[in-house]
């Protein structure tokens, strides 16, 4: 069966493509798949677009809120006074109004793709958990172990706990397990369900930066809100001769730092992700960039980028899971370090 | 650049739905999830544990009951030799009592054998005695057929037994 799809895939480039073989926009191609947009384009049918339209939810300081179907300025209409900007003008593929010749940018809390994704791949976070959850209520724990779904999620979760929570957070790991594990199953699942390629996956989410933002923010909270004693004299004088912070110099450091470390963990997580989507739609651009070399070149390269392609998914895996362990990893070092006591604390 | 440029409804839903799923997994999610598996792998701790005791005790108890089959066998071989010994004192007492009984009874024949010979003896001595008083009868009877002899004897005896009276 997987031979068979193999040969299939390989016979298809000798296909005359070349026929409706057009001019590849390569800028919208790479940033319309990785972007977010207002409504969920799925595929084209003999030209037509083939979308799921979202719900926008826009509120303007002129005309108070809307709301309205994507639809109505999908082309780029004007619709209630809203329209999409245009290349060249501020604020380009967002919602605009017009407000005196002026383009000012609205309060914008529409679905859009991104969010009806996000909302899709939490949904599919809290169904594996609950669904482990209620095993475990459902069952006598002492008499049998989790197959199946549960079983994975057993393992994942306790892994997870263990190797990283536990050892990197230190003994009042118990309180911060919660979160750790919400963000490393949520940044796993969304690293996963972005490299599928269809409906409901797709959407870029972590390799959108407003979402590591947010999880950055999490665990910057996490870390700042609970540090303990030892933590902030570490930052605001640590133990370096004295001439170093009667110049403020180790503790503007330090602050720096307390910043520095959120921000990599926003930066590594977004451009991991994106550079693997980037990736991927580069592989597969190559069986369409080249369609018009003729059948021979075509279907070479073709075979080629399937293969490479069907290599760089397989790896976008391993990349989804490394991501989320290392975010989780690093979150959990930040809360470790936060937590630490001293040695003499500790000796006492 | 759009891309590196949070964008702000997004972070609203994001904030929304990142704090719904969590407020929502750390209430019912993973603390069951985890507390279940660490009570599971404190249960398998302990019956390990118990297992292991229950182990030491069997070890124990195979020990101790060696020891009683060997304190029964040894029980076992001494009341054996006591019964031998006092089965070999009820025979030596038997075949004593036996001999006893033997000299006894022999000696008692030996009476009556004794008693018996008396007895004999007795009888053949009157009987002798009747005998030669029968032959004596008889002798005196063919002396005296005649009545002169009759006479002679009588002057005789009579002789005697004066005689006898005179000295």
């Amino acid at each position: 069966m997987k031979a068979l799809k193999i040969i299939l895939a390989l016979l298809l480039p000798l296909l005359p493509l070349t026929a409706r073989a057009q001019e590849l926009d390569m800028q919208e191609y790479f940033f319309g798949h990785v972007s977010d947009a207002y409504d969920w384009h799925i595929t084209t049918v003999n030209g037509e677009p083939v979308s799921i339209y979202l719900p926008v939810i826009v509120h303007s300081k002129t005309s108070g809120w809307h709301v309205f179907s994507s639809r109505h300025i999908a082309e780029g209409e004007t619709w209630q006074g809203f329209r999409l900007a245009r290349e060249g003008e501020p604020h380009s593929g967002k919602l605009v109004e017009e407000v005196g010749g002026e383009i000012v940018k609205p309060l914008d809390i529409s679905i859009t793709k991104n969010v009806l994704g996000l909302a899709i791949n939490s949904l599919v976070v809290l169904l594996l958990v609950l669904c482990c959850a209620r095993w475990y209520r459902r069952h006598d724990v002492l008499k049998e172990t989790p197959k199946g779904i549960p079983g994975i999620m057993e393992m994942l979760v306790m892994m997870v706990e263990k190797d990283i929570i536990r050892d990197c957070v230190g003994p009042d790991y118990k309180r911060y397990s919660p979160y750790l594990l919400t963000a490393f199953f949520f940044i796993f699942i969304n690293n996963l369900m972005g490299i599928i390629p269809f409906f409901p996956g797709g959407a870029n989410i972590t390799g959108n930066i407003t979402i590591t933002l947010v999880l950055a923010m999490c665990t910057f909270l996490a870390v700042n809100l609970f540090g303990n004693k030892h933590y902030w004299k570490e930052i605001l004088w640590p133990d370096v001769p004295v001439f170093l912070k009667a110049i403020p110099l180790m503790p503007v450091i330090e602050i720096i730092g307390m910043f520095t470390k959120p921000f990599s963990l926003m930066v590594r997580l977004f451009a991991n992700i994106l550079a693997g989507h980037f990736m991927l739609l580069g592989t597969v651009s190559v069986v369409f960039l080249t369609a018009k070399l003729g059948a021979g070149m075509n279907a070479g390269l073709s075979a080629i980028a399937v293969f490479f392609g069907v290599f760089m998914d397989v790896l976008e895996c391993l990349v989804a899971f490394i991501q989320a362990y290392v975010f989780t990893m690093l979150s959990s070092v930040f809360i470790g370090l936060s937590r630490q006591h001293s040695e003499a604390e500790k000796q006492s | 650049m759009s891309l590196i440029t949070p964008d702000f409804g997004l972070l609203f839903w994001m904030v929304v739905i990142f704090g719904i799923l969590f407020f929502i997994l750390a209430k019912f999610g993973f603390p069951m999830i985890t507390g279940m598996v660490e009570k599971r792998n404190r249960y398998i701790a302990d019956s390990l544990r118990q297992a292991d005791e229950a182990r030491a005790s069997l070890a124990n108890l195979a020990e101790e009951q060696s020891k009683l089959i060997e304190q029964a066998r040894l029980e076992q071989g001494r009341i054996l030799k006591e019964a031998s010994q006092t089965r070999d004192k009820i025979i030596a007492q038997a075949k004593e009592q036996a001999s006893e009984e033997a000299v006894k009874m022999i000696e008692h024949a030996k009476k009556q054998i004794s008693a018996e010979k008396e007895s004999a003896l007795k009888e053949i001595r009157t009987q002798v005695a009747m005998l030669s008083v029968e032959v004596a009868e008889k002798v005196v009877r063919e002396n005296l057929k005649t009545q002169s002899d009759q006479l002679a004897l009588i002057d005789r005896m009579m002789d005697e037994l004066s005689g006898h009276d005179v000295s």
